[in-house]
């Protein structure tokens, strides 16, 4: 399945994009997609930590990626 | 439900933050006590000058997360107000981030709410700060 990524922060500098496409077996998890990702994009191991929502909630690891989600990932936030 | 939501005030906006509104608005309310915490530019960051700051949200999930803020201060203080309102685009020193005003029956309420909803923002809503200074510029919190 095909999903799209939006990126926010340091991991936009880091996509080069504000939202990617990638290919995803139909069965990933959340855990799935951030190993996907780092072996594309190392410089997410670097990160303090990042987290991945789904429909503008904070997903687990082990939660299924639905391909009509929003995805986005979330660098650590530095707000107020 | 009507009520609940009349006591609640979120905004996430690119103009300026209207602190005399902000103060109006929480005044309508009753009880004795108002805790006011207005978040400013610092003109200087680990010996870095301050030139300007950009900060940007995830809007949507921003406001659900400062609204999961809100339920939990609302269950857990005697609470009558609660106004949150975050600025996003460029911010020069001295400028104002954000705003956070709590108005409480008893003073202790009003203080430890607005402390749990800076603390707890600062945590857990998607808003990000890139600072940028005479020599350099870096995502506030992005690396260890």
């Amino acid at each position: 399945m095909k999903v799209s990524v939006h990126a926010f922060g340091i991991v936009r500098d880091i996509f080069g994009n504000s939202v990617i496409s990638r290919e995803l077996p139909e069965s990933a998890n959340v855990g799935d997609l951030r190993v996907l990702l780092e072996e594309e994009y190392p410089r997410l191991k670097q990160l303090s930590s990042y987290m991945v929502a789904q429909n503008d909630e904070y997903a687990d690891i082990s939660d299924a990626v639905g391909v009509h989600n929003e995805i986005a990932i979330i660098p650590p936030v530095s707000g107020g | 439900m009507a009520k609940i939501k009349n006591m609640v005030d979120i905004k996430i906006t690119a103009k300026e933050l209207d602190l005399r509104s902000c103060i109006e608005w929480i005044m309508l309310s009753e009880g004795g006590g108002v805790d006011l915490f207005i978040g400013r530019v610092r003109s200087e960051t680990l010996g870095h000058k301050v030139v300007q700051l950009e900060f940007e949200a995830y809007e949507k999930m921003a406001i659900k997360e400062m609204k999961e803020i809100t339920d939990h201060v609302l269950k857990t203080w005697k609470v009558n107000r609660i106004l949150i309102h975050h600025r996003i685009g460029v911010l020069r020193v001295g400028d104002i981030p954000v705003v956070i005003a709590v108005a409480a029956e008893h003073r202790d309420a009003a203080f430890d709410a607005c402390r749990y909803i800076i603390d707890t923002l600062k945590r857990t809503v998607p808003i990000w700060k890139k600072e940028i200074y005479e020599d350099g510029e870096v995502w506030v919190a992005a690396h260890p």
